[in-house]
């Protein structure tokens, strides 16, 4: 019994932070309502008996990514959300496959058979049985994943340093006109940019 | 204990890792005005050893790393079309980097990393390991899409391939979990065995449509194609002749592998898969919206776009197809896709010159007279694109029409031929313009540089001998399906 | 004792959350966010199967998915300021998103 109070309250608080994600206009507050989310995500793991999973949901998913999520927001001050008006295609195509796709896999999983119910700590997962799981069986998936945090690091290093020229030499003005409208922006537009921010 | 023969059956992922580190340490050591070609000729040597690598691992067939990866003659087949694209694609971009004044470090090492994820994608048969494989290839494609730095297109379209990419990415997470939940095990044998005793449970077949949905983006199918044209116009053209090509080959090689292997005992009984409607339907609905699509549109890159949608339809008719000669046609036409495609792509990215400017269709006219070599090989790629016979686009679709008429698929084989025929009025207009129409503007052509030229002429080569010559590759196809299927 | 479909229905609840986001939102950030609310969403499926079918990898494919997590943030957060560069918007709209 306490094991469903438990469970049902922290369904609730995880569906209304995911809500209120989708209501919230500013973007810090939707960061903030996606940690209560995953927090209440970790203590559903631990009911599952999930425990290291649990702990490396907090320390993770709400520590490091969420982190750096609200470093980005701050960093590009981001504001209030604007309302324009949205993809027509999300609205007339999105919204009712979404709809008929969302009440086809509720239905699946209500009906899948003998799925059962789980006590509490049903499937009891501690570090020592996944870490020889993933030093063992999971040996290639971990090593791999090696590969993938490598291009992660090249790919921040590359998209986020500022633009900038090998030949910097002072162009003519019909050139640089012409290579404004090529490209889209113009070289000294970065310059401003900067300047503005650190004033 | 891990046995030698399991490093061999990884050993073109760790030649290409390897070197991928090794540029990553030679290019800070290097001027970075003078880098572009030492790190390009470390980077080739590292795919071609890759491609060598594959051709070693035919001689120890079977799996390794307790399950994860199997090496047989599928998974070769698709290495050396994997490998042997970033080869072509690193030969072909030396120059283009110098233009562009693009960093060449990153732009050889994510070409290397992402290739290993290509690679694994083939030989992979654990769901999680194709997913990490999957996403390795995707992310690394994400960035090369965002090189042109300076240019809000190549970001936008860095932009928009990463949020689309990442969405599509979660839904097929959730089909991986959804098919974990009906049949308790990730690993495709294991799914295959467990399906054919229990039967296939509801939840298997939303799991079936899920993963659908996460790899039909990747193959840029309708309806999940949106993306593609405005991704293809933004991006490097280096990078869309390597992501036309060589991801999308790796995913079709996943998707060949998942909808295959999981359903070989209703398919080898006779009976239609359980997701046999939905890649009906998906392959029409690409071949017409890719066709109708390209014929309007005056931008180069944007009409090879659309016809590369079109093109995963034509694949996916071989899917729908009977399934033995169905996967060695869907096989060999990615084979030859990945020539024709990745050679007209190199044209395009060249004649482009500094900055993407000259990609309209006005700016083509009378190239046949200023550059007689780009005009020839753009030419042969498109005459392979339209299908013409003593051309790999004829043999590969021969082969899938033929499979897909064995099958009684005769409203699938129809529109198909309908599409190739609009096809060819939008390829032979590039044509027209090339050779009949004298040219409005003074159009500067760069001199083709050897990278360039090489890598058109292996193009090339590929197109015409699989025009000519198709049984060898055939005959390979026909027996990695078997291998499949077993 | 909790019927196991309580669990996957409110992981199903979740991702239908996330792809709600996905498709309504206009920041771009809060747009990504939808995303890992998503990844989320089937972390939370992929432990509730590991406990029907009672084997442990469940529970490490979890570990896979926050990895792969994280490195798409990297590059997600990495791509979006890039964009903010030269654009100076983080409102898709603006930046002709999901044109056709």
């Amino acid at each position: 019994m306490l094991h469903l109070i438990l469970f049902s309250v922290f369904a609730v608080i995880a569906v209304a932070g995911a809500l209120n994600l989708l209501v919230q206009r500013h973007p810090i507050s939707s960061a903030l309502s996606l940690i209560v989310v995953m927090g209440s995500l970790a203590v559903e793991y631990l009911l599952l008996g999930a425990e290291f999973v649990a702990a490396i949901q907090v320390i993770i998913y709400a520590g490091a990514i969420m982190v750096l999520f609200v470093f980005v927001i701050m960093l590009l001050n981001a504001g209030v959300e604007e309302r324009t008006k949205g993809s027509k295609v999300a609205l007339i195509l999105g919204f009712p496959a979404m709809l008929v796709g969302g009440l086809l896999v509720a239905w699946v999983l209500l009906r899948a058979p003998n799925v059962g119910s789980v006590n509490v700590g049903a499937m009891y997962g501690p570090p020592k049985a996944i870490g020889w799981l993933l030093f063992h069986d999971f040996l290639l998936p971990f090593e791999v994943t090696s590969v993938l945090v490598l291009i992660a690091i090249m790919g921040a290093v590359v998209l986020a340093s500022p633009v900038r020229s090998r030949f910097s030499r002072p162009q003519p003005e019909p050139e640089r006109q012409a290579l404004k409208a090529a490209a889209g922006t113009e070289p000294a537009h970065e310059e401003t940019v900067t300047a503005r921010r650190s004033s | 204990m891990i046995a030698t023969a399991d490093y061999i059956r990884i050993l073109p992922e760790i030649v290409l890792t390897l070197f991928g580190l090794i540029v990553m340490f030679v290019d800070p050591l290097l001027p970075e005005s003078r880098n572009v070609k030492p790190l390009g000729i470390i980077a080739l040597i590292g795919s071609l050893g890759a491609v060598a690598a594959s051709i070693y691992q035919m001689r120890y067939p079977g799996p390794a790393f307790w399950n994860f990866v199997v090496v047989d003659n599928f998974s070769i087949f698709f290495h050396l079309l994997v490998t042997i694209a970033a080869a072509l694609v690193i030969m072909a971009s030396f120059e283009y980097l110098r233009v562009q004044e693009i960093r060449a470090g990153e732009y050889f090492g994510l070409i290397l990393f992402g290739t290993v994820g290509m690679a694994l994608m083939s030989s992979a048969v654990e769901l999680v390991l194709i997913f990490i494989a999957l996403e390795i290839s995707s992310i690394s494609t994400y960035i090369l899409a965002g090189f042109r730095r300076r240019d809000a297109g190549s970001v936008e379209s860095s932009l928009k391939y990463f949020l689309l990419g990442s969405f599509a990415t979660a839904f097929f997470l959730y089909g991986i979990a959804l098919m974990f939940g009906a049949t308790g095990s990730t690993d495709i044998p294991q799914i295959a065995s467990a399906l054919r005793l229990n039967g296939a449970p509801l939840l298997a077949y939303v799991a079936y449509a899920l993963m659908f949905v996460g790899l039909g983006f990747k193959i840029a199918s309708a309806p999940f194609h949106v993306w593609t044209p405005d991704v293809y116009e933004g991006a490097p053209s280096p990078v869309v002749a390597f992501m036309s090509t060589a991801p999308k080959m790796a995913v079709f090689a996943v998707l060949l592998r998942i909808l295959f292997v999981t359903e070989s005992p209703s398919l080898l009984a006779g009976s239609r898969p359980v997701w046999f409607w939905w890649v009906w339907g998906s392959a029409a609905v690409s071949m017409t919206l890719g066709n109708l699509g390209a014929l309007v549109q005056n931008n180069v890159k944007r009409m090879l776009a659309y016809s590369a949608i079109a093109h995963a339809g034509y694949l996916l008719v071989a899917f729908a197809a009977a399934p033995e000669a169905g996967i060695s046609a869907a096989m060999f036409y990615a084979a030859s896709y990945t020539a024709m495609n990745l050679g007209a792509f190199i044209v395009v990215s060249h004649f482009a010159n500094a900055g993407e400017r000259y990609v309209t269709l006005d700016d083509y006219t009378g190239l046949g007279r200023r550059s007689p070599l780009l005009a020839m090989t753009l030419t042969i790629f498109l005459i392979s694109l339209i299908g013409i016979p003593a051309t790999a686009g004829f043999f590969a679709k021969f082969y899938v029409f033929s499979a897909a008429l064995k099958a009684n698929l005769v409203w699938l084989t129809i529109i198909a031929v309908v599409n190739s025929a609009i096809g060819a009025y939008y390829y032979l207009r590039v044509i027209v313009a090339m050779y009949m129409r004298d040219s409005t503007q003074e159009i500067p052509v760069m001199r083709v540089p050897a990278g360039v030229t090489a890598t058109l002429l292996c193009s090339v080569a590929a197109v015409i001998y699989l025009g000519i010559l198709p049984g060898r590759v055939l005959e390979f196809a026909t027996r990695s399906a078997q291998s499949l299927l077993r | 004792m909790v019927p196991l479909h309580y669990y996957l229905l409110l992981s199903a609840i979740l991702f239908a959350c996330g792809v709600t986001g996905f498709l309504i939102k206009r920041n771009i950030i809060t747009i990504f966010m939808s995303i890992e609310l998503m990844l989320n969403a089937v972390n939370l499926s992929f432990v509730a199967f590991a406990a029907r079918w009672h084997v442990l990898s469940g529970q490490v494919f979890v570990f896979f998915v926050m990895v792969v997590a994280a490195a798409e943030t990297a590059v997600g957060l990495a791509i979006i300021i890039a964009v903010y560069r030269t654009r100076e918007t983080l409102n898709v709209d603006q930046v002709n998103l999901l044109k056709l």
